[in-house]
């Protein structure tokens, strides 16, 4: 009997053992070590805890910092780039490298007996630039800084490329004043009469200039500063 | 073999009944635990020995996770808590390690 009794005590002894620690381990597992924890540790967890506040604190700070000022450079460079596009589309018109439209004119010139010049082209083309066109196609070939007239009449030839008559002309600019600027008395209609031609012209409200120039890279010239 | 069992029953029951530890008994509960254990293989190793005695074994088991719980209790009342249930925690672990290493030459004979 008393073999038995010690032997319950001591199983009894071991399930509290084995319940204890299962509870102990349970409420490690669960996190709330800190309600158990004492003072002394609490106070230095919170101390540590409130050191990387601040820390993390300066960061966000910092970063914000830095944030804004990425901000304010994306703004800035997406003018800058705006801006650059804006004068890349009036300088490839100006240069013959994008397509252009717009209100202008449309001149076709015939040359029965072969005698049109090409000066007579040339000041076509001067002519409508003084009127302020702002963009020329002779033929198939678009007008740019350095187009050159040249050949003899009946033969002319545009930049290397050969014209045959009848010779179309289009310009975009103002219809009205690009129309009077060609009918001025001596001007390129009289011309062309005399030479026994004629000059049809068209005043348009949607010109569209298709032919394009192959965009050429200085081989001398760089941009000077400033 | 029946203390084997009654241990097994006992982590059956805690798993079962998801008991809370109330907040008194919390910062004693692990030092008593790790106590009761060095009392258990203790015991273990007596019974190797061919000299275990219940009423040894309920005595070492009672008196080492009172003991344990006291010197933490002391401990928190000095202000000097959590390096004393570090030190309780050493030294029962090394009497652990040292039983251990005996029951390890009974079973392993080496």
């Amino acid at each position: 009997m008393r073999v038995t009794a010690s032997r319950i005590t001591v199983a009894g002894l071991c399930a509290v053992l084995g319940f204890a620690g299962v509870i102990q381990v349970r409420s490690t597992a669960a996190g709330d070590t800190l309600a158990a924890a004492r003072p002394d540790d609490l106070v230095q967890i919170l101390d540590g805890l409130q050191r990387r506040e601040d820390d993390l604190n300066k960061e966000v700070v910092d970063l914000r910092a830095t944030l804004a000022r990425l901000r304010s450079s994306g703004v800035s460079s997406a003018e800058a780039l705006a801006e650059a596009n804006r004068q890349a589309e009036a300088l490839g018109i100006l240069a013959g490298t994008v397509p252009a439209a717009g209100t202008g004119v449309a001149i076709t010139i015939t040359d029965p007996q072969r005698r049109v010049p090409p000066e007579l082209l040339l000041d076509a083309v001067e002519e409508l630039r003084n009127a302020g066109a702002e963009a020329f196609q002779v033929g198939d070939v678009r007008i740019g800084v350095d187009s050159a007239f040249s050949g003899g009449g009946g033969s002319i030839v545009l930049d290397g490329v050969a014209l045959t008559a009848p010779y179309g002309i289009l310009a975009i600019g103002d219809p009205p004043t690009l129309a009077a600027a060609l009918a001025i008395p001596g001007g390129v209609l009289d011309t062309v009469r005399r030479a026994g031609g004629t000059m049809g012209t068209v005043q348009s409200q949607q010109i569209r200039i298709d032919a394009l120039r192959p965009s050429r890279k200085p081989t001398y010239a760089r941009p000077a500063g400033g | 073999m029946y203390a084997a069992f009654a241990l097994v029953i006992g982590v059956v029951v805690g798993l079962f009944l998801h008991p809370t530890v109330p907040q008194w008994l919390a910062p004693y509960l692990p030092i008593a635990v790790i106590a009761a254990l060095d009392a258990v293989f203790g015991g273990l190793r007596a019974r190797l020995d061919h000299i275990f005695n219940a009423k040894v074994f309920v005595i070492s088991f009672v008196a080492n996770v009172v003991v344990a719980a006291f010197i933490v209790f002391l401990g928190d009342q000095l202000g000097v808590g959590s390096q004393l249930s570090m030190a309780v925690v050493v030294v029962l672990g090394i009497r652990i390690f040292g039983n251990a290493a005996a029951i390890r030459r009974h079973i392993f004979k080496a």
